[in-house]
């Protein structure tokens, strides 16, 4: 289909966008890599009268060394995320994650930012973040502010993010010494996750010190499997212990029902791959 | 309306597009390159794939007014001097294709391929085509044509040089 009539800028500094997206108000939306948008437009599931292009404001793309951790522009595509030195050294949980976002093409236009904002629980970076307690930066009117990840993602689709606030970057530790991996379980490249676990493990002395675990897809917002990370701390590095702490994985979860799977399916799932998960970033 | 120059196969193009124009549909409704067909309209089948500045996308997710300043390369842009590009004759002496519907596509998005990866495992192929649905599901051939054309474009870009080589 042909998307609805709607206007259409393309600022080419943030303070611009920031200008445009009050001068359009509520019908006013902004267009990052366009991969989640683009359909909703076409099948005319959305139809603002005002699209804020953010493709051409360089000082949104790239990644930034800041010491103690990477800022990752919000418009990076996520073949550049991918392949990033900085982020391969630092957060390489986030490359392995983004490899298996959507296909080649998608990943060409698609952003780290824009996959965020989106908010939906079964892309598969919002759990990345949670995991990693990144700080999402978002500019608007008043100037900017950080918010943690873990207050970021409100409702299916709905981030804390304002109107006429933009989500210029996104703040994450630097992890040095963890492993990390992502599993996702879908039936093809295009369809979401129908459960993914993202997992960091720092090991000491043959046990495991310190599991992080964001699951994608389990309820309305990606969640942290708190449980899991309780019961793995300071059990041993292998996979028996990893899979019995996972078995807790669906604990607090609010998995949806769909044509991919039902909510006791994927809380089955969930504990299948979190073992999974932690077992492959532990490297047992 | 939005002013756009957009340089495709080759030609470059100026024209006043309405915000809402998808590149697939300025291809194929303004400048008449039909050979880049529409699929699915929701991202997926990755019928519709040109490459823009060179990267693989799928033209029904990108606004024309987007690609104002671009280069788009169409299937009907790949052969040069009469001559099919190494990928399309592959494709051609593999039998790659029954009904032909994703064929456009599928050879632009192993010519990006290539482009990152010169010599791709089966793995490799069947990865970086994921984007790509057959709907005769006629992947066999499709993988042993990429495989094909890899392997004469890396043997031609031995043999040739470098600065010259295809793609």
């Amino acid at each position: 289909m042909i998307p609805a009539q709607f206007e259409y800028t393309a600022p080419t500094t943030v303070d611009e966008a920031v200008s445009a997206l009050a001068q359009g108000g509520e019908e006013a939306k902004v267009l990052a890599g366009g991969q989640s948008l683009m359909p909703l437009l076409r099948l005319r599931l959305a139809y603002p009268e005002l699209l804020v292009d953010l493709n051409r404001v360089a000082e949104l793309r790239g990644v930034r060394d800041e010491g103690d951790s990477l800022v990752i522009g919000a418009m990076t595509t996520h073949h550049t995320v991918v392949r990033d030195p900085l982020v391969n050294q630092h957060c390489a949980l986030i490359a392995l994650a983004t490899a298996t976002v959507a296909d080649p093409a998608v990943r060409h236009r698609g952003t780290f930012g824009g996959s965020l904002a989106h908010a939906d629980p079964a892309g598969d970076l919002p759990a990345v973040t949670v995991a990693l307690d990144a700080e999402m930066i978002a500019t608007g009117p008043n100037g900017q502010r950080t918010i943690p990840a873990g207050e970021f993602f409100a409702d299916y689709l709905t981030s804390t993010l304002q109107p006429g606030e933009i989500l210029v970057g996104v703040r994450v530790p630097k992890l040095a010494g963890w492993g990390f991996h992502y599993e996702k379980f879908n039936r093809v490249a295009q369809a979401w996750a129908v459960v993914g676990v993202a997992a960091a493990v720092r090991r000491a002395n043959g046990n495991i010190a310190e599991a992080r675990v964001g699951l994608t897809n389990m309820g309305a917002t990606p969640v942290r499997a708190r449980a899991v990370e309780s019961a793995v701390q300071g059990t041993q590095a292998a996979p028996a212990a990893l899979h019995e702490a996972a078995s807790q994985a669906a604990e607090g979860t609010h998995p949806p029902s769909d044509l991919h799977g039902q909510a006791d399916y994927r809380r089955h799932l969930a504990q299948v791959l979190t073992g999974r998960a932690l077992a492959a970033a532990a490297r047992v | 309306m939005p002013r756009i120059s957009v340089k495709v196969d080759g030609v470059t193009y100026d024209d006043d597009v309405e915000p809402r124009l998808l590149l697939v549909h300025y291809l194929r409704d303004w400048l008449g390159k039909v050979g880049t067909p529409i699929g699915c309209d929701t991202t997926n089948c990755g019928a519709c794939t040109v490459l823009m500045d060179g990267s693989s996308v799928k033209s029904c997710s990108v606004l024309a007014v987007q690609a104002d300043g671009s280069e788009v390369t169409t299937i009907e842009g790949l052969a040069a001097d009469g001559q099919m590009h190494p990928m399309q004759k592959s494709f051609h002496e593999e039998h790659a294709l029954q009904c032909g519907y994703c064929t456009p596509g599928m050879i632009l998005a192993a010519t990006d391929l290539l482009r990152d990866n010169p010599n791709p495992s089966d793995d490799e192929i069947r990865d970086g085509l994921e984007g790509n649905l057959c709907r005769c599901t006629g992947y066999q051939n499709i993988v042993r044509a990429v495989r094909r054309a890899a392997a004469e474009m890396t043997e031609s870009a031995a043999a040739t040089d470098p600065k010259e080589a295809r793609v």
